[in-house]
């Protein structure tokens, strides 16, 4: 199919044509990888920005070797966390990026609907990179292709995603990728760290909350379990992480209670001995190594897919 | 209230509830511009909060306030409400009497709820002494935590932090207990749950002297604007058009609520149990709102934009409009303890047609999801005590030729 979209800002209004298109791409790009010479020219005199207001040197570095394995020219932007504490506001940020006139930016930022802030207001593409606890919408499509990639067609399959999803952009970016692709999902968590109303009534479309984790495994095809932050245990959402990691935790024995070699997922950092064993985060079912590797690929399929895009239509000419 | 083909003639409308911003905020809204704005959105008289900068706290503030008011040449008449507390800080009690004295016509911390039960209890008792209603912004704030928006399905989405409607309706459960117990009057502003509308409608059964009012926006919007809709509640669709998820402009405190909300506020309007429609208007300079969702001041400019969207309900059938009208006119009358202004009046021309642009604003304050928006209804002419007329001269003339 041919790509039109001109922003990544978040898959929930994407087509499976669109997803497998970009999981397509990814393969070609995990192909030039592996190349001794791991570069291609499709981006050769293009600019893009990494904008990452919140820290993460890993999605940054993912990007900025994406982008390099594509020749493309890449800057770096640094920004305080938060614009009203640090006195520069996002609105001067963007107006900085527009006038530096880069062709894709690429952001990292705390506040949740940021990438549509700055989307809005600049000719170049934009990729969220992770806007609070809205979506990351690249980590979503690289576990999609990753379990994919261990599971065949995922028409059917059944992925637990266990932790705190209530404030999890990776939770939501997998819901919205991988539902499309035929999964169906099984959150498992403490009540306190799910959306109200996916626990009360008003789940997304093929999502379930099982709260014990025992069930929620059971038979599953795949797990992906989330980061737990430790400051949710001061704010009163959590008793105690013994007591979250017992109930919680990924351990041998329930990862044993998937269907026979069914993967093992963690978008990192983990906390191992809190979310996730380290025997279960090293162990042979770990694919967490694989979804860094694929990180880079989708990264780069998306960079090629929004510079073939066309030409932005510049923010005055806009209706 | 009479009906002439198109045109409406009704009482002037009373708003209980605009933020006027002066003093202290004269970059969002001053007394002459709000004046100007409420009239021409057909409110003759319009009560300012007292959350500025300083709090109107103090007799000399109140007096003030009515110095600085534009005359009605200019704009609508303003009547300030005091705070409760001493610079708003929930703390100690104003010097509720004096206040009254100097001519404040309410009392209200609108923006902070007098956390403190025992204080609020005081207000009450107070405030009942004076002859003045109590108006209570309901809302439990550890509750609502740092929410900003309706905490539901939306937010769940959107991944934004949620307020939760029992935030409002455990605060509203609290006001009518205390409203039973000293027999003062109590107004709670902007009710936006189906929850606090039930509460209300029990406690009015039960003889409590409690009355509510509802926002213009809480009748037509949904949750759903945040995440870009801008169908209003009585529309099916979007028809076509769409804003842009995480709009600040649909930022505002109590959040717009669900559908179900909404039916439920129109229902109260039916039945009586909500007395009056307040604007809740509350202006932001463009740097307070062009800035990241969760950053964005709370708040929807709201006093030009009223009639439009109340005729839009009354249009789709929700109430009648000899409902509405009264719950612009003689409901917040009475919620105040006055009799309405002999005089005032205005004439609405229910089929106008009219773009929402910052230059049809008179107020400084531009944030409304409404903008660029074409709406039905507006305020042709705004009579205050029989001196001056505002609006189209061709329905001018009508009216003198009568």
């Amino acid at each position: 199919m041919k790509w039109t979209r001109r922003h990544v800002l978040d898959t929930d209004d994407w087509s499976r044509d669109e997803i497998e298109t970009v999981l397509d791409q990814t393969r070609a790009m995990i192909e030039i990888l592996q190349r001794p010479i791991r570069r291609a020219p499709p981006l050769r005199g293009r600019t893009v920005i990494l904008f990452f207001a919140e820290a993460s040197t890993r999605t940054r570095v993912s990007f900025e070797l994406a982008a390099k394995a594509l020749s493309a020219d890449v800057t770096n932007i640094t920004a305080s966390g938060s614009s009203v504490e640090k006195g520069e506001s996002l609105y001067d940020t963007v107006r900085t990026l527009q006038a530096l006139g880069g062709d894709i930016v690429v952001m990292r930022h705390a506040s949740s609907g940021a990438p549509y802030f700055v989307a809005e207001r600049t000719d170049a593409a934009v990729i969220n990179a992770g806007d609070g606890w809205h979506a990351h919408p690249t980590q979503g499509i690289l576990d999609a292709y990753t379990l994919r990639d261990a599971l065949g067609d995922l028409d059917g399959k059944r992925i637990v995603i266990v932790g705190d999803v209530l404030h999890s952009r990776v939770a939501r970016s997998d819901i919205n990728t991988l539902v499309p692709l035929g999964v169906r999902i099984t959150l498992s968590g403490p009540p306190t760290l799910m959306p109200m109303a996916w626990r009360c009534g008003q789940p997304p479309r093929e999502v379930t909350y099982e709260p014990d984790l025992d069930r929620a495994v059971d038979g599953a095809d795949g797990v992906i379990a989330l980061r737990l932050q430790r400051e949710r245990q001061e704010s009163g959402l959590l008793p105690s992480l013994r007591e979250y990691s017992r109930v919680w935790g990924l351990t041998a024995e329930r990862v044993a209670r998937m269907r026979p070699g069914a993967p093992v997922m963690h978008p990192g950092p983990m906390n191992e001995g809190i979310e996730i064993d380290s025997a279960v985060a090293h162990g042979a079912h770990s694919l967490i190594e694989t979804q860094v590797t694929n990180g880079v690929a989708v990264r780069m399929a998306l960079l090629y897919l929004l510079a073939g895009s066309g030409p932005a239509i510049p923010v005055e000419e806009r209706a | 209230m009479k009906l002439e083909g198109r045109y409406i003639e009704a009482p002037g409308f009373i708003d209980l509830h605009a933020h006027l911003r002066e003093p202290g905020f004269e970059e969002s809204e001053t007394l002459a511009t709000g004046a100007h704005a409420a009239l021409h959105g057909g409110f003759t008289t319009v009560c300012a909060m007292p959350n500025t900068d300083p709090a109107i706290d103090t007799a000399a503030l109140v007096k003030e306030v009515y110095a600085r008011a534009p005359g009605w040449a200019e704009g609508a008449r303003v009547w300030p409400i005091a705070s409760i507390t001493r610079g708003r800080k929930g703390k100690e009690l104003a010097d509720l009497v004096e206040l009254a004295q100097a001519g404040a016509v309410a009392f209200s911390d609108d923006g902070s709820p007098v956390d403190d039960a025992r204080l609020f209890r005081s207000a009450l008792e107070y405030a009942r002494s004076a002859g003045r209603v109590v108006i209570e912004h309901p809302q439990d704030l550890a509750l609502s935590a740092k929410g900003v928006m309706h905490e539901g399905s939306v937010s769940a989405r959107l991944g934004l932090p949620g307020m939760p409607a029992a935030a409002e309706e455990t605060a509203v459960a609290r006001d009518i207990a205390l409203a039973r117990m000293t027999g003062a009057r109590v107004h709670l502003t902007h009710l936006s749950t189906s929850g606090s509308i039930d509460l209300v409608r029990r406690a009015k059964a039960d003889g409590v002297s409690v009355t509510c009012d509802v926002t213009p926006h809480h009748l037509a919007m949904t949750d759903e604007w945040v995440a870009g809709s801008r169908a209003f509640a009585w529309e099916v669709q979007d028809e076509g058009l769409r804003g842009v998820p995480y709009d600040s402009s649909t930022k505002v405190n109590p959040p717009l609520r669900t559908r179900a909300d909404v039916r439920a506020l129109w229902a109260g309007l039916a039945d009586g149990t909500v007395d009056a429609i307040a604007t809740d208007h509350a202006p932001h300079a463009s740097t307070k709102k062009d800035v990241e969702f969760d950053q964005a001041a709370f708040g929807i400019s709201g006093l030009e934009t009223a009639v439009p969207l109340i005729l839009g309900g009354v249009r789709a059938g929700w109430a009648s409009l000899p409902t509405a009208i009264a719950a612009l006119t003689t409901g917040p009358a009475r919620v105040l303890g006055v009799d309405p202004l002999e005089g005032d009046h205005v004439v609405i021309d229910q089929e106008a047609e009219w773009v929402v642009t910052p230059e049809s604003f008179f107020s400084l304050g531009k944030n409304t999801p409404l903008m660029g928006r074409s709406l039905i209804g507006k305020v042709d002419i705004a009579v205050i005590g029989s001196t001056k007329r505002r609006g189209g001269q061709r329905v001018a003339k009508a009216i003198a030729g009568r």
